[in-house]
């Protein structure tokens, strides 16, 4: 009699948890994507009907004007083929590179293994910082340049040594057998490695690739008077800041209906924004697997 | 085991056989060792530029030796003193919001029984973390403008009466931070809890439910201990980058209201380094904030330690 009264107790305990635990998903889901779909909203909402706010999920007037300025916006298509650019070449160099040295000192026999992880160990915690580097970079005459995208970050340590998990995780038997055939460790890393580690290939390239594709810093930092290696995230920021400094005077100005406010820098930002993370929204749920193994792989690393 | 260390003696005897058969490892260890050293270590010399009033006409080697004089100059000026206190404050606030959050988020997302709900929700929490700051702090700052939906659903419930301006006042800038850390990355920083809570013994679970403890319980019993070791790991690991989070939403969000409590260590190096093109007071900003974080790594490393928890090295 008591034991069914406990149970019965526990089932509603149960199902008072689900209850709550479910709103709270709900909840995280609703934050994590409105902002989102109001920014797509945003975008296709006429420019001056939009600074009177009000904008939820759907246009109210609806324009698609704001794409077609984006568009035509010079430094924005700069911008995009500069990102373009960078995003595959950094990422293409940056995981052979990476693999490269992760397959170096994953390598048992190797003579130094130790002491080349540690060098790049230590770069983890160690750096010159902004001033120092800068310096550097121009001294070496990257400033001002494509390159200073993708030369400098092209080994980071952290990549490298999930790299350096998986393949130690490899069976040594591959590696000694091969090697009886008279294979070279070039061979072996093309032929043999390589193969199998496309899953944390997949991994770096996703991580590379996204690290790309979203700086901007760089891009403000080095290449700012050089409009023609300006990003696409940076053309963006500029955007933003330019929001911002009218956000306070915006209301006032379509009171006034002045023709300048007819397409206001937030309806064109919103767009600029929809265009940039596009192609990584359509991306990455395909990609998961990948991500989730590199993180636990890196998580556990040492 | 004696053969064991033998063999490995052998294998780390260098000759001339092993150094031939080994060449193409060698010539590959080469190349990112002289790049390792010019793009990693080379940046450190820079450091000497703190320790003088550098002239970028003389160069590191003619410009005059200051001592310690940058350093004073830093640590009796209030800016930077008010700047310290944000970068740690901020950054603080930030790690612990941020790894609640995602704790909370794991452990609640364990107990979803439909694998098709778990695995949308989870697939939705990824994605502000693919989206750069510049992105993420625009979208904040649509959220959070005068006719942006917290003012708008604030104003429907009666609790303002007029719209807040959120930028312009120095109290909501830390929260607003933390808040963009936490819709950011909370999906993401739950990956590796969830995986941890994963790899707990599902046996625990079954004899707990024999002895009818509740779900609250076993999450309080089991999943929290079972995941401890994997969160005494992350925050070590994150406390050495708490003065290195903050730059991107601080640089963008903060403005001249609000300028005592945005700006941060990066921030100021940036001004005085970059803009004011004071290399060595730059420089000597940055040292510090190096050695407090790798000050920090080590404290924390040692603490672990004596409380026999899970380290680091």
């Amino acid at each position: 009699m008591q034991k069914t009264k406990k149970r019965i107790k526990s089932s509603m305990g149960s199902k008072i948890f689900t209850v709550f635990n479910s709103l709270f998903m709900i909840a995280f889901v609703v934050i994590t994507l409105y902002p989102v779909l109001n920014t797509v909203a945003m975008s296709f909402n006429d420019g001056i009907d939009a600074v009177r706010g009000g904008i939820y999920l759907w246009p109210r007037k609806f324009a698609i004007k704001n794409y077609q300025t984006v568009l035509a916006m010079e430094n924005l298509i700069t911008g995009a083929k500069i990102t373009v650019a960078r995003t595959v070449i950094g990422t293409v160099s940056s995981l052979v590179v990476n693999a490269l040295l992760a397959y170096v000192v994953s390598r048992k026999r190797f003579m130094f293994k130790s002491q080349l992880s540690l060098f790049w160990v230590i770069t983890m915690y160690v750096n010159g910082g902004l001033i120092p580097v800068f310096m550097l970079y121009k001294n070496l005459g990257l400033t001002g340049t494509f390159w200073v995208y993708v030369v400098p970050g092209m080994i980071s340590a952290w990549n490298m040594l999930v790299m350096r998990t998986y393949m130690l995780g490899l069976p040594d038997s591959l590696e000694e057998s091969a090697q009886l055939d008279g294979a070279g460790y070039m061979t072996i890393f093309i032929k043999i490695i390589s193969p199998l580690c496309k899953p944390v290939y997949a991994t770096v390239v996703l991580f590379v690739a996204v690290g790309q594709w979203n700086s901007w810093f760089d891009a403000m930092l080095y290449n700012r008077m050089k409009t023609e290696y300006t990003t696409l995230q940076y053309e963006l920021m500029k955007l933003l800041s330019s929001v911002m400094q009218q956000s306070g005077s915006a209301a006032s100005a379509s009171e006034r209906g002045s023709a300048a406010a007819a397409i206001t820098p937030l309806t064109i930002r919103a767009a600029a924004t929809v265009v940039t993370m596009l192609p990584i929204i359509c991306l990455y749920p395909f990609l998961q697997r990948y991500f989730v193994t590199g993180l636990t792989i890196g998580g556990v690393k040492e | 085991m004696a053969q064991g260390a033998v063999k490995a003696k052998k294998d780390r005897k260098i000759t001339w056989k092993e150094i031939k058969r080994q060449k193409t490892l060698l010539i590959i260890s080469f190349f990112v060792t002289v790049y390792g050293i010019i793009f990693y270590y080379w940046p450190l010399t820079g450091w000497i530029m703190a320790f003088q009033n550098y002239k970028p006409a003389k160069g590191i080697l003619g410009s005059q030796f200051v001592g310690l004089d940058k350093f004073k100059f830093l640590f009796e000026d209030a800016t930077f003193l008010r700047v310290i206190r944000n970068t740690f404050c901020m950054g603080a606030l930030n790690l612990l919001t941020t790894t609640i959050m995602a704790i909370l988020f794991a452990v609640l997302l364990n107990e979803i029984r439909s694998t098709m709900a778990k695995k949308m929700v989870q697939t939705i929490s990824y994605l502000p973390h693919f989206l750069s700051w510049i992105i993420v702090t625009g979208i904040l700052h649509d959220a959070l403008s005068s006719t942006g939906i917290i003012n708008d659903l604030l104003l429907r419930a009666n609790i303002i009466d007029q719209a807040i301006n959120f930028f312009a006042y120095p109290k909501y800038f830390w929260p607003i931070v933390a808040f963009a850390n936490c819709w950011k990355e909370t999906g993401w920083n739950a990956i590796i809890y969830l995986s941890a809570i994963t790899a707990i013994d599902p046996s625990l679970y079954e004899a707990a439910s024999i002895d009818g403890a509740s779900r609250l319980q076993k999450i309080r019993y089991i999943t929290l201990p079972g995941i401890k070791p994997t969160i005494m790991i992350l925050l070590l690991m994150n406390i050495g980058n708490v003065l290195n989070a903050g730059f991107e939403v601080q640089y963008i969000l903060g403005n001249g209201l609000v300028k005592s409590v945005s700006d941060t260590i990066d921030i100021y190096v940036l001004k005085w380094g970059i803009s004011q093109n004071d290399f060595s007071l730059g420089t000597a900003a940055g040292i510090f904030k190096s050695v407090v974080s790798i000050a920090l790594i080590v404290i924390c490393n040692y603490l672990a330690k004596r409380a026999g928890e899970e380290r680091l090295f």
